[in-house]
């Protein structure tokens, strides 16, 4: 469990994390999404006792990342790819940090193994792509076997395979119980993967909001229809309530009702129907939709389910 | 692949008694020094230098050798020309024993693995702190044994037993421990490998000239507090008259470095990492 009260950090001027509040529960994936620059890295150092907060607070199981008796075996954390001495191999790397909280030796091949980097663990990391680092600062986050886990932009240089593998990776650690977090700014790389999503534009919480539901919430989901009597259905379609557009090509965009409704009513009408497809907008539009309010600086008002009012206003 | 983490969630459970501590911190900084080149190539030119140097100097002193040479002549010293390179290489060295860790991006992993930094702070002091004694003193007592055996009569050579001898040598190596001491501490507040090293570098040979070109009644009142005029007065047989005494300059010495340390310290906890 991860807990952040009216997080906020200033850099000189630049307020990168503006009052943010939520909460991260153990069971899931939860993800962290936000255009770039958005405050996601500054925030998870923050949780990390990396940053010192401006105003505000953040715990990880009820407790200051600072008083943890054995962080490593209590949080584990993917913060930056590549941030290694170029010079010492990774099994050093993992060793050295092994050592600081008393983990064995055969724990530090067992995560080599588990990234799937045993067989170059004694090479010199200097020489790793972007891909191989990503993997040694995953197995550095589980070292300890932690029950919070931070990931921060963890498929950036992945090939697809390593993408998907990171994915399972997710997936399984949260199905054992453990709280995850994991930031991107790709909303579809999220819907793949998290449970359940906490969106930030500009430092601000826009939403703290189930994936599943954000879908079937997304403003841009609308109903196209051609007929040769458009008119008419539209009128009919107007008068059920429902927000109608016309468009160049001579389609109908419906909002408002489903293509269910649509359909009876032109039965009833009756009118002939050339095309009745319901668009699903892609999940990238609604999160473009949602951060774009934020930085317009009006969308304050857009739907949070956080249950501590940390949109703020 | 499949995700075998580990059997249990319940990791809190297994974890062990206490807390993280001194010694752990201890094991990794030893960990982090011997898995890195630049600690095998700055404590390899320490040593070649250091007995190289010497012996080349005294053999050449030796060569030339008339008479005359004998009066205020300094056989310790001499055997110890070369160790005093040392100074860049232990300094550098402790630069990067903190520096690397921010040009790298590793201080955020060992900050999240150990979070009070002063601890981690002084683990590293302990650890590069015996690493850079023990390398020190063997290269002076080398340095100054190969040197002793080198100058045969009819030049004069000195023993340990000598006055002043063996405070020479072996306060050289602890001279180099210190100032290698304070250069980590002036890392430690820089951040920065090409500024920490520009830094040191220029206290120890740029504050001198500086210091020189000062009319000479603030010169030669300034001129004691420099760290390179006490680690010449620690391996000197006779100290000039406005000098600090061998080891009440040693003592400032490591004043220094606890200030530059306590600084560093102090800026560790302030500053974000
Ligand atoms: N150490 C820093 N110093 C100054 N500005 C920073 C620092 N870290 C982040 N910022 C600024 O804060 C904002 C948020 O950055 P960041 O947390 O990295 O966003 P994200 O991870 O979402 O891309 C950006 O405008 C960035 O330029
Ligand atoms: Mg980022």
């Amino acid at each position: 469990m991860i807990e952040a009260k009216n997080l906020t950090k200033h850099y000189g001027d630049k307020l990168a994390v503006d009052q943010l509040s939520f909460e991260v529960r153990p069971g899931l994936v939860t993800g962290f999404l936000g255009p770039n620059g958005s405050g996601k890295s500054t925030t998870m150092r923050m949780i990390m006792g990396l940053d010192t907060p401006n105003a505000g607070d953040v715990t990880v199981n009820g407790r200051h990342y600072h008083d943890l008796a054995w962080p490593l075996h209590e949080v584990g954390a993917l913060l930056e790819a590549k941030a290694i001495h170029p010079g010492r191999s990774a099994q050093a790397h993992l060793w050295m940090l092994a050592q600081t909280n008393r983990i064995s030796r055969r724990r530090v091949d067992e995560v080599l193994e588990i990234v799937g980097l045993s067989s170059v663990a004694g090479r010199r990391a200097g020489k790793f792509s972007l891909g191989m680092g990503q993997r040694l600062g995953i197995a550095a986050a589980l070292l300890g076997d932690p029950e919070v886990l931070l990931f921060d932009e963890p498929v950036n240089g992945l090939d697809p395979d390593g993408i998907r593998w990171v994915r399972n990776l997710l997936k399984g650690l949260a199905r054992e119980g453990r709280t995850v977090f994991v930031s991107s700014h790709l909303m579809s790389e999220m819907a793949l993967t998290a449970d359940e999503v906490i969106i930030i534009g500009k430092g601000r919480l826009i939403a703290q909001i189930l994936t599943a539901q954000l879908i079937a919430q997304s403003s841009q989901r609308f109903v196209r229809v051609r007929s040769p009597e458009v008119a008419k259905l539209r009128v009919a379609l107007d008068q059920e309530g429902a927000a109608t557009v016309l468009e160049d090509d001579g389609s109908l965009t419906v909002r408002g009702v489903d293509e269910i409704a649509i359909g009876e009513l032109a039965g009833r009408l009756p009118v002939v129907l050339h095309e009745l497809s319901p668009q699903s907008a892609s999940l990238e539009e609604a999160f473009m939709e949602l951060t774009e309010d934020s930085i317009e600086y009006h969308g304050t008002s857009t739907t949070s389910t956080s249950e501590s009012k940390g949109a703020g206003s | 692949m499949t995700v075998s983490t580990s059997p249990t969630v319940g990791a809190a459970q297994g974890l062990p008694a206490g807390r993280y501590g001194m010694s752990g911190l201890i094991r990794s900084e030893w960990t982090k020094l011997r898995t890195v080149r630049s600690t095998m190539w700055t404590l390899g030119v320490t040593v070649v230098l250091g007995i190289g140097l010497s012996a080349i100097a005294t053999a050449e002193t030796r060569s030339h050798w008339t008479p005359g040479n004998r009066f205020g002549f300094d056989a310790t010293r001499t055997s110890l020309i070369g160790v005093f390179f040392g100074q860049f290489t232990i300094g550098i060295l402790g630069v990067l024993v903190v520096s690397a860790e921010y040009g790298t991006g590793t201080i955020r992993a060992t900050f999240s693995a150990a979070p009070r930094r002063p601890l981690v702070l002084a683990a590293k002091a302990v650890v590069f702190g015996m690493v850079a004694l023990v390398v020190s003193e063997v290269v002076a007592f080398i340095a100054y044994f190969l040197g002793q055996a080198l100058l045969t009569a009819p030049a004069i050579h000195s023993t340990l037993n000598s006055p002043g001898a063996l405070r020479a040598v072996a306060g050289s190596g602890l001279y180099l421990c210190v100032l290698g001491l304070f250069a980590l501490g002036v890392a430690v507040i820089i951040r920065h490998t090409a500024g920490a090293i520009s830094a040191f570098i220029g206290i120890l040979l740029v504050l001198p000239l500086i210091v020189s070109a000062l009319p000479s009644s603030i010169g030669n009142e300034v001129e004691r507090f420099l760290p390179a005029h006490i680690g010449q007065a620690i391996v000197s047989l006779h100290t000039g008259p406005r000098s600090f005494a061998p080891w009440p300059g040693f003592l400032l010495l490591c004043g220094y470095a606890a200030l530059a340390l306590v600084l560093g310290g102090f800026l560790l906890v302030r500053r974000d990492a």
